[in-house]
């Protein structure tokens, strides 16, 4: 039988040819939270990346921590200046990444609407800041 | 018996992989068993986001590398 393509398509994108990109939005409970959630879930749809499950990282579960640790490039969505998404990947040794802060674009935290419109700027927000970050060292 | 399994869909670096799992386990002389898990559902269970990848006795190990035997002795220890 012929080989396969290499590693398709568990990431979204062909690991050994092309860049694996992963997403981890802080999905906090607040308005900004779930903004974030949102964009995560949307970026992936669009094919930015793959949303990954940011609490994963924080239980230390392997496949999920090593998976993040071997990505080429990361994005982090973070809902507002605690910043938890970002936290938990450099608590967990991951840094490198990329990140994108919800409340530094005009949506104060307990007061914005969760609606398309503002999910979608973090969406734009979040591929401009994939597309400027470099590909990661320890990837 | 250690449970060995390589998470891939055969693609050349899982076949590289799955022959230095099988040398390291050989060389540590260890009872174990090798299992190639390809469907893209049960990888995912692992939270595995890329290939290949290696579970020893159902712990993911090495995400989307082919370590050396020499390396791969010391992870299923
Ligand atoms: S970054 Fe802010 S919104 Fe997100 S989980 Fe933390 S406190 Fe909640």
């Amino acid at each position: 039988m012929a080989d396969k393509p290499c590693c398709e398509p568990v990431a979204m994108n062909d690991c050994c040819n092309g860049a694996t990109v992963l997403i981890y939005p802080c999905s906090g409970s607040s308005d900004v939270g779930e903004i974030s959630d949102h964009a995560g879930r949307l970026l992936t749809k669009e094919g930015f990346g793959k949303m990954h499950c940011l609490a994963g990282i924080g239980g230390r579960v392997p496949g999920i921590t090593l998976s993040a640790q071997a990505a080429d490039k990361i994005l982090a969505i973070d809902g507002c200046p605690q910043d938890c998404a970002s936290k938990t990947l450099f608590v967990a040794g991951i840094d490198g990444f990329a990140s994108v802060r919800v409340t530094d674009h005009g949506m104060p935290k307990g007061k914005t609407p969760v609606t398309d419109s503002n999910v979608r700027t973090i969406v734009q927000r979040g591929a401009e800041a994939l597309r400027a970050s470099e590909l990661r060292a320890s990837a | 018996m250690k449970k060995l399994q390589i998470l891939g869909t055969g693609c050349p670096k899982c076949k590289k992989l799955t022959e230095a799992t099988e040398q390291a386990a050989r060389e540590l002389g260890i009872e174990f068993e090798i299992e190639k898990v390809t469907d893209i559902d049960k990888i995912l269970e692992f939270g595995v986001m890329m290939t290949p990848a290696l579970a020893v006795d159902g712990v993911v190990k090495v995400v989307g590398k082919v370590p050396t035997p020499q390396e791969i002795k010391g992870l299923i220890q």
